[in-house]
């Protein structure tokens, strides 16, 4: 438990600003994301979008219900594997792919989590970890779907609705776009719904939701399925975009890697976490090139960000603004 | 309909070889205001928890409105309309006061699972959740969060919110524990109008709140029941004297 009430979330879930400026700060964001990939490389946008979502999805567990997973890149690499597979070997739609990757993922969340909900704290961590860690296991042995260790390639990127292609890149980024924007919308109206508020009121005095008639591990158990769908979504998104599924997105590291990125950009909050993705994805990529020990730099990243502003970057202004007013 | 609302017969409650609560035989009446008392570690609180199944009874029954409930667990006798309070106060910090209310008022509500939809379906709650919060004289705090309120206060929030689901039976755990006493004189005014029908199960240590209120009282030591009836009674009582109030009868 420690290691969660450490990480509790600092801003407020609405945030620290009225509703007028909420709104002009996401059209500037929106604006921003539409005219990016004129600016940057798409594919790297792509990446960064898809890895922004599964840690907003990351999110809602740890930050809104409190609960740490150790075990997501099982579903984000299952749902990668749903994905393409659908794609290449089924010829389904983009959209369709993605959306049964989507469902994959949450089917995984609803199984895993009903187990895994039984404990708290280090011991949930541990069994969503063991259980990632077989999902890994199975698939290397089945090369048949997988392409094991070469990983499942030339996954096509198809025709959005049998209609619009999607080879071109730009074409792509902005269906990747839509994708995130509308997985991020939903995760919104989950924090923000009748459902959120009986969430919320689990995570801030869980015995007391209890003597109120809440059977909080079914809100728990639900909120892991809904958290394993988005990544699901957000795994079957990469695949199609980068037109690969491999065992690196099954691995324990990623993992890991998407705890980083919530940490970083700030847990608890709702853009924190997609602004940690972003930021990550942008490191690695950038430092690939650079000639500097990738994981080296990540690892310096992180230490400095738990030691000086555990809030990460998002939940640090929040308070930052907070204090100012 | 029975005349008893709770019922247990030999409730006990080991923890690893050491026995916190002993063969307890309690009888509630409906519409009484029933006080638990005893020193210090006479198990009270641990009677509470197993009235309310945050504990598992190591032997006997609990029995509610005739219903055998040994086995069922908190949420649901919650929903029976067995509601309790907590010793340390159990509010929703960082929620505001009308939210926390609104929270129990949901919990009847068969939207409470829907995540697609706005969280504005819940503004027709906010009427019944602003009139309890008045009932309990918070009225002023509506919209403050639970974390800035008084000790006191947050005391009276948490009967609110409690209030909220209507229990038929109300299981208060030191109502007054640690307020002033402007709060306490408060705080047995709100019992005395909440009382009305249903029956209220408190534990207390404030002696003139237990005398004020209850209609019977139960008199715990070492996890086993001492004496029992009303306060003149009990008070009278040798045996309690001795073991409960010896030093200050002398």
């Amino acid at each position: 438990m420690a290691v969660v009430k450490s990480i509790r979330p600092s801003g407020t879930v609405s945030g620290r600003f009225t509703g007028s400026t909420r709104l002009i700060i996401g059209a500037v964001l929106i604006v921003a994301l539409l005219v990016a990939p004129f600016v940057a490389y798409p594919g790297f946008l792509m990446k960064a979008l898809c890895f922004a979502l599964f840690a907003c999805a990351f999110n809602l567990m740890l930050g809104f219900v409190g609960l740490l997973s150790f075990g997501h890149a099982a579903f984000f690499g299952t749902a990668a594997y749903a994905s393409g597979y659908a794609a290449k070997v089924w010829g389904l739609t983009p959209e369709l792919a993605i959306l049964f990757g989507g469902l994959i993922g949450g089917l995984m969340g609803l199984v895993i989590g009903a187990i895994a909900i039984r404990r708290q704290g280090i011991y949930f961590a541990m069994i969503t970890l063991a259980i990632s860690q077989m999902v890994f296991f199975f698939a290397i042995q089945a090369g048949s779907i997988t392409g094991g260790e070469d990983g499942l390639q030339g996954v096509p990127r198809g025709r959005l609705f049998g209609l619009i292609s999607l080879e071109d890149s730009l074409t792509m980024y902005y269906f990747v776009l839509a994708v995130f924007l509308i997985g991020f919308a939903l995760i919104w109206r989950i924090v923000n719904s009748p459902y959120g508020a009986v969430l919320k009121a689990i995570r801030e005095n869980e015995p007391r939701a209890i003597s109120l008639g809440y059977q909080v591990n079914r809100f728990k158990v639900m909120a892991f399925a809904l958290s394993a769908a988005l990544t699901g979504v957000a795994g079957g998104t990469k695949a199609i975009a980068v037109q690969l599924a491999s065992l690196t997105d099954v691995q324990w590291q990623m993992s890991g890697e998407v705890i980083l990125m919530t940490l970083l950009g700030g847990v608890g909050t709702l853009v924190g976490p997609a602004v940690g993705g972003a930021l990550v994805v942008g490191l690695e990529n950038y430092l690939a090139t650079s000639g500097l020990p990738v994981t080296m730099v990540i690892g310096v990243v992180f230490v400095v960000c738990v030691l000086v502003f555990r809030r990460g970057i998002v939940g640090e202004i929040n308070v930052f603004l907070g204090r100012r007013r | 309909m029975s005349d008893l609302v709770l019922e247990t017969k030999g409730l006990t409650k080991e923890f690893r070889g050491f026995v916190a609560v002993k063969d307890v035989n309690l009888k509630v009446r409906r519409g009484s205001i029933h006080a638990l008392i005893g020193p210090n570690g006479a198990g009270k609180t641990t009677v509470f928890n197993l009235l309310t199944k945050f504990l598992q009874p190591t032997a006997g029954t609990v029995r509610f409105n005739e219903h055998d409930i040994s086995q069922a667990k908190p949420a649901d006798i919650a929903r029976m309309g067995v509601v309790r309070s907590f010793q340390i106060s159990a509010v929703f910090p960082h929620l505001t006061v009308l939210e926390n209310v609104r929270v129990a008022l949901q919990a009847r509500s068969p939207k409470v699972f829907h995540f697609w939809r706005s969280i504005r379906e819940l503004d027709h709650l906010d009427a019944k959740a602003a009139q309890l919060v008045e009932d309990v004289g918070l009225g002023p705090f509506l919209h403050t969060t639970a974390v800035e309120l008084s000790y006191g206060r947050k005391r009276a929030l948490e009967i609110a919110t409690t209030l909220a689901l209507d229990p038929e039976l109300m299981l208060l755990d030191e109502p007054t524990q640690g307020m002033g006493h402007e709060d306490v004189g408060r705080i047995i005014e709100l019992i005395r109008r909440i009382r009305k029908g249903r029956t209220i199960l408190m534990v207390e240590h404030n002696m003139s709140v237990v005398s004020g209120l209850s209609d019977t009282i139960t008199v715990l030591q070492r996890g086993q029941i001492l004496a029992e009836g009303p306060y003149e009674t009990v008070s009278k009582n040798p045996a309690v004297i001795e073991a409960y109030m010896g030093t200050e009868h002398g």
